[in-house]
């Protein structure tokens, strides 16, 4: 009787907001790593002001404090009839999934994470995929036969990073060792240039030459001290060539940003679509970056073998170990 | 606690110096947020119409009250025995793990029974992350601040490594356990109410609200009104008179530690087992930190203590609307007035205290000790 009351409630606040959805403001709830990360918050952020610039529609976002928070601004959104929701980062999934419950008529949509309801449109990426490209590019570029890889907290997503990098090492290079490193163990690990910084250094005298982050704005820091000490870092999830010209290999790139304004253009056109969306090499999900700022650094013979390696990962004659089907890495 | 100070009137102490610190605190965050362009005005009404304009909103407020008056209960126990527990972060993480285990292996059951397991739970594993801080700093004079600091860090290892290898939702990306049954998880004041036509929204409060009440009431009972709480605070004045007076300060170090780590604990029962019904990586979410600013601004007392709690409730529901309604004003601007309020009733709390001692000191001597009784 009680669950009646309450779903029939929401199914009412769910349909007023469906009313205004012919013009409706998309809404980006970004995760506690913050909106200016130079990374994955703010690849979605720069997917939705392209959107904004292209459509003159204009949009809400929320940055979330605490874990609370986030259903809290999910139906803050739905209520306002902001559509698509669009939720970034795994974390988000339990709060997605109960209130898209809620209100059944609006459009959410989550990256990095599956929550299984008709009104959900979730988007994962193939992270291995490119990170095996970059692992192939730093083996190539080495020449101590060490390279490092700096990830913000030990959790699955990050491993998967980090298994994709290996096997994309030791594809090129059997014998090339890989230091791997978490930046620490609290929310804090994502916003710690410094520590994950010091980490880098600690690689580097150890004789690592290229170091790969993925630690969102903590990987400033991986950059920034590889740079200082004249090697090479790896960007990730937004193009972070630029940052330091010359001195990053190359950026992993995550394209948030285009699942994001994909998301958003949907609704707007009416081809709106909930499910699961895989994005990997193939569909241009995820990709290396190659611009002004590290063309030098790339030679004809490198990117012959990444490119070889990238049709065949498509092809499906490489097979990039995905560590969640297992959570375990065979490298 | 500085026995140089004079006294004052307990009306003056517990209310005229908070709020005097409270209003400067809002006059030096309006002067921050008319540099960025908007009204201060505005942003006061938002932020109190969010956090107390309708049922809901007041849900949400009482909601995080409930997480500060844990932990400033417990930063104040810790406290009136002289030490600083800089520790309720890690106990509330632990705890939140005990919670876990009692609620995730007795996962469908009523939640009124599996209650009293939780909360017993909850306090054991709060107090138990506790007991090696105190008993090195009762035995080994190694200082509590740091220990309790380092503790904080050890405790989010644990949680990180049990929640990826051990506790984690299987083949999932989140770091997280599956979700308690609607049975066995606490159900909110909204869900309880619903029948008696009390429309509390979706806000999160819960009974562990009253839990924290009656959590109150008995550490003013404990430290004024027992041998032990008597005992507590003469270790916290002064631990060498307290030998000469046939009390061993290193068991009462212990025993506040133990308290105040119980205390932490409870947080982890609105957190884990009503407000997210699963273990997260990050269960107190920093509540472990506002609570000794709450502590300091509520004076150590359970009074002081839940109307600082309530307004850092006030903040943080408010901060989150006003993120809401005025874009911006960013999450980083909502920390900045945050702090600024911990600034000025927390660490400068005892600025405006001399000239109060001058306008009150004049008062009979008598009034003042009526304090004491």
């Amino acid at each position: 009787m009680l669950r009646t009351t309450i779903v029939s409630l929401s199914m009412v606040l769910g349909l007023a907001g469906a009313a205004f959805a012919a013009d409706a403001e998309p809404a980006l709830l970004y995760d506690v790593g913050g909106k200016f990360d130079k990374s994955f918050n703010e690849a979605a952020f720069r997917g939705m002001e392209k959107f904004k610039a292209e459509t003159k529609i204009n949009y809400r976002e929320f940055e979330i404090q605490n874990d609370a928070q986030r259903e809290q601004a999910l139906r803050n959104f739905a209520k306002k009839g902001n559509s698509p929701i669009i939720a970034i980062g795994f974390s988000q999934a339990a709060a997605v999934e109960k209130v898209a419950k809620e209100f059944p008529n609006e459009k959410f949509a989550i990256v990095d994470m599956v929550v299984d309801q008709p009104n959900v449109r979730s988007i994962v990426f193939k992270e291995e995929e490119g990170s095996f490209l970059v692992g192939l590019l730093a083996a190539n570029v080495s020449k101590t036969g060490k390279v490092g890889f700096v990830g913000g907290m030990d959790i699955p997503l990050i491993r998967k990073f980090g298994c994709g990098y290996v096997q994309g090492v030791k594809y090129a290079k059997p014998d090339d060792t890989v230091f791997q490193n978490m930046v620490g163990t609290t929310g804090a690990a994502w916003t710690d240039p410094v520590k994950a910084g010091e980490l880098t250094l600690s690689q580097i005298e150890r004789g690592a030459d290229v170091v790969y982050a993925a630690a969102g704005a903590s990987g400033l820091g991986v950059l920034q001290k590889a740079a200082e000490k004249d090697k090479l870092g790896i960007g990730v999830d937004s193009n972070q060539n630029h940052l330091y010209p010359g001195k990053v290999l190359t950026s992993m790139m995550k394209r948030v940003d285009v699942a994001v304004y994909n998301a958003a253009m949907d609704v707007k056109n009416g081809k709106w679509t909930a499910g699961v969306n895989v994005l990997g090499l193939k569909d241009g999900g995820v990709d290396w970056a190659l611009d002004d700022n590290n063309k030098p650094l790339i030679t004809p013979e490198m990117k012959a073998a990444v490119d070889k390696a990238k049709a065949d990962i498509i092809a499906g004659t490489i097979k990039v170990h995905d560590y969640m089907s297992d959570k375990t890495c065979p490298f | 606690m500085s026995l140089a100070r004079r006294e004052l009137p307990p009306f003056v102490d517990y209310v005229v110096l908070p709020a005097v610190n409270v209003i400067t605190a809002f006059a030096a965050a309006g002067l921050v947020v008319l540099a960025i362009g908007e009204n201060p005005i505005e942003v006061v009404k938002i932020m109190i119409v969010g956090a107390l304009g309708n049922a809901e909103n007041i849900g949400y407020t009482l909601y995080y009250t409930t997480n500060f008056i844990f932990t400033g209960l417990s930063v104040a126990v810790a406290y009136h025995a002289g030490l600083f527990n800089i520790g309720p972060e890690g106990q509330s993480t632990v705890a939140g793990i005990g919670v876990a285990l009692v609620c995730l292996a007795f996962d469908g059951a009523p939640w009124w029974l599996v209650l009293p397991f939780a909360v017993a739970a909850s306090v054991i594993f709060g107090a138990g992350w506790a007991l090696i801080p105190a008993w090195l700093q009762a035995r080994r004079g190694s200082h509590i601040v740091i220990t309790t600091i380092m503790f904080n860090f050890l405790a989010a290892t644990l949680i990180v490594y049990l929640l990826v290898n051990v506790m984690g939702k299987a083949g999932s990306m989140a770091t997280e356990t599956r979700m308690l049954t609607d049975a066995t998880r606490l159900p909110f004041f909204a869900t309880l109410l619903k029948p008696f036509g009390i429309d509390l929204g979706q806000s999160p409060v819960n009974p562990s609200f009253l839990i924290a009440i009656v959590a109150s009431v008995a550490v003013w009972l404990l430290v004024w009104h027992t041998r032990l709480g008597y005992e507590i605070r003469t270790v916290g004045t002064n631990s060498q008179a307290a030998v000469y007076a046939g009390i061993d300060p290193a068991r009462i170090i212990i025993i506040a530690m133990l308290i105040s780590g119980g205390l932490s604990g409870l947080l982890a029962v609105n957190e884990v087992m009503a407000v997210q019904g699963r273990l997260l990586i990050d269960v107190a979410q920093g509540a472990g930190f506002v609570g000794i600013a709450v502590a300091l601004m509520g004076r150590s007392h359970p009074l002081g203590i839940a109307l600082a709690a309530f307004l850092f409730g006030i903040l943080y529901q408010g901060g989150a609307e006003l993120g809401f309604d005025i874009p911006k004003i960013t999450r980083d601007m909502i920390v900045v007035i945050q702090a600024l309020v911990i600034l000025f009733a927390g660490a400068l709390g005892n600025m405006y205290r001399p000239m109060l001692e001058r306008i009150f000191a004049r008062r009979p001597a008598a009034r003042a000790h009526e304090a004491e009784a």
